[in-house]
């Protein structure tokens, strides 16, 4: 079985998140990390490799062409492949520029399943999937945090509002996993020097099919509204009594 | 004027009070307002709408479109857009709702903004970065498609009568593959949290299942409850019915205890209306703490035994 996994290099929680106040993009010149909730798809991955005893993954980005060190990371936990999507003139996409391009790259890989993470860090739409999904023309199941795949379909369970789903769709499909669905393995220092060496490689939005237009703008950036007397502190060993202090005082103990 | 539609969702023969709350929005920016209803045997669910502003309502009933799944429904959508000519499709957050939404504007071409929190017909609202800055948001697109937050409206009586209309229904081959085998209701035994004066909630930094006893005790010293978020829930580490946020509940106690809970905005929104909220988290990026009236930077499993035991002996 083929499977390409959609993983986006977000700026490092460490380094912050912030928009930048003259783009009005989202600041990506810090350090990039693959977004923890795309590392739950890629153990999901091969995790159905595994199983099926043969198959690929290849992880599908679009982002700087600095966001490929990122993508080692997927190289490093076992993914065979990277592929990026990189292009001046994709900077800034919103879903629908973004869309068009995966679903351009991932119409030529040809994958019989296409594994989104449940949101991306930064973004947090937790909408690209069925864009995609809808581009390529296949079946889609968000949200899964049990997944199986057996004789050409996959069933994917999730929860919604409303209590738990088990949803069947026929392959070719895509399918969004949850955080819940597995506990994503860290990349072995074997992993992590054989990643440099696995194929890698950067397409431009000609390559892809050409980009698409943003059907959004950012207007303007306002700070929140301030939140009154918030309090911090790292624990010193005497946490517990500073936590009792500050109930007693807010007279909640 | 302009033409809003609002997709209204439904559970059990009533419209979630989330689209009646985009409805009421819709409504109070004016234009022609109407609403969509989907499903199969449906139509006495469309009578609902207009107490909230509708003045027509699309219903598509089909046995087709029984299981709520959403891209049947992004076939339906698509087609009334275009004969009726909609300018702006809002929705409520839910997961079916984002997953209508994003595969109608890569249908439409249209763009979609997500997480509003206000919506003037033009522009809108939309706290992004967890909610670190509000962004002012437009539409490039002639149609302008919105996921509003959950829980971000209020749903207002305002009377009226609405004209319900039948809505064709012709499904694409793809968007009809996906098959729903089982619906599981929640189930509704387990522990009640809604009431709970304080509220001790777990997540997946608690680290494994047999943790939870940490937050019980807590919770037992406080004389409150135990919740939990998604992650762990779905993992099978506590049940669903205590489950805070987007696809759990809504509380909003005296006093909110996060352990090991990264503070997801979907978890945010479930519990944002706690009226004092303590974190301890031991990654300081955490976003909880940029909500948490007391955060703590620190290890869960060597703070809460012992706070556990001085709450006790307090209380006495
Ligand atoms: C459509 C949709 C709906 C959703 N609905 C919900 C919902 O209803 N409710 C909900 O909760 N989530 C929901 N989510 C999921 C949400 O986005 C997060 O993934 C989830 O809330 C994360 O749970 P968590 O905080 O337990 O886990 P994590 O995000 O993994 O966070 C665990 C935290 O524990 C900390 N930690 C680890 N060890 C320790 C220690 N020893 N001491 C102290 N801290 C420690 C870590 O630093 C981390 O911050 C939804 C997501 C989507 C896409
Ligand atoms: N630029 C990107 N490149 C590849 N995959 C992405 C990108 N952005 C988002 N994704 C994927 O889409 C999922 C949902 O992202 P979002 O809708 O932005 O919350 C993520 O978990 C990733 O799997």
């Amino acid at each position: 079985m083929k499977i390409a996994v959609c993983v986006k290099a977000v700026p490092d929680a460490a380094a912050g998140r912030r928009l930048d106040p003259a783009t009005k993009r989202l600041d990506r010149s810090v350090e990039l990390a693959i977004s923890d909730f795309d590392t739950y798809a890629v153990e999901e991955a091969l995790k159905l490799k595994d199983a099926a005893g043969d198959g690929e993954v290849v992880v599908v980005s679009m982002g700087p062409e600095r966001a490929m060190d990122a993508l080692r990371k997927a190289l490093a936990m076992g993914a065979d492949r990277a592929v990026l999507i990189s292009d001046s003139s994709l900077e800034g996409a919103d879903l629908l520029g973004t869309a068009t391009a995966l679903a351009g790259a991932l119409e030529k890989e040809g994958a019989d399943l296409v594994l989104f993470g449940q949101q991306s860090a930064d973004g947090g739409g937790a909408v690209l999937w069925a864009a995609v999904a809808e581009r390529l023309r296949r079946p889609v199941i968000s949200q899964v945090s049990e997944l199986t795949a057996e004789g050409g379909s996959v069933t994917g369970k999730r929860q919604t509002e409303f209590g738990y789903d088990s949803i069947r769709a026929p392959l070719p499909a895509v399918v969004a996993v949850s955080d819940a669905i597995n506990t994503p393995r860290y990349p072995s220092l074997k992993g992590i020097m054989g990643a440099k060496k696995k194929p890698q490689d950067t397409l431009s939005a000609g390559d892809v099919g050409g980009a698409a237009d943003s059907g959004t703008t950012v207007i303007e950036l306002s700070p929140p509204p301030p939140r009154g007397e918030a309090r911090k502190i790292e624990d010193d060993g005497t946490a517990a009594e500073k936590i009792v202090e500050f109930l007693a005082e807010k007279r909640l103990v | 004027m302009a033409k809003t539609l609002v997709f209204l969702e439904h559970h059990d023969g009533a419209i979630q009070k989330g689209a009646l709350g985009v409805l009421s929005k819709a409504a109070q920016i004016g234009g022609e307002v109407a609403g969509v209803v989907i499903g199969s045997g449906v139509g006495s669910v469309a009578e609902q709408a207009g107490k909230y502003g509708a003045a027509t309502v699309h219903v598509a009933d089909d046995e087709r479109l029984a299981a709520p799944l959403p891209q049947p429904r992004v076939d339906v959508i698509a087609k009334l857009v275009r004969d009726e000519g909609y300018d702006n499709v809002l929705f409520a957050q839910s997961v079916l709702a984002s997953d209508v939404a994003a595969g109608l504007a890569a249908r439409l071409d249209a763009g979609l903004n997500w997480g509003l929190v206000d919506f003037d017909g033009e522009k809108g609202k939309a706290p992004q970065l967890q909610d670190t800055v509000i962004v002012e948001v437009g539409w490039a697109s002639p149609v302008r498609l919105g996921i509003f937050r959950a829980g971000a409206l209020d749903a207002t009586e305002t009377g009226g009568a609405v004209e319900v209309k039948d809505a064709a229904v012709e499904l694409e081959d793809f968007s009809t593959q996906a098959e729903m085998l089982e619906q599981a209701h929640a189930e509704q035994q387990g522990p009640s949290i809604e009431d709970a004066d304080v509220i001790v909630a777990g997540g997946r930094g608690l680290g494994e299942p047999e943790k939870f006893a940490l937050a019980e005790e807590l919770a037992k010293a406080l004389g409150g409850a135990v919740a939990a978020t998604r992650a762990v829930v779905d993992a099978g580490w506590y049940p669903y019915s205590a489950q805070v946020g987007q696809t759990g509940k809504t509380v909003s106690p005296k006093l909110y205890i996060a352990l090991g809970i990264s503070g997801a905005i979907q978890h945010k929104v479930g519990m944002q209306g706690s009226n004092v909220i303590v974190a301890i988290n031991k990654d300081p990026n955490a976003p909880i703490f940029e909500f948490s009236d007391l955060g703590v930077v620190g290890d869960l499993h060597e703070i809460v035994p012992k706070l556990s035991e001085l709450v006790r002996a307090r209380r006495g």
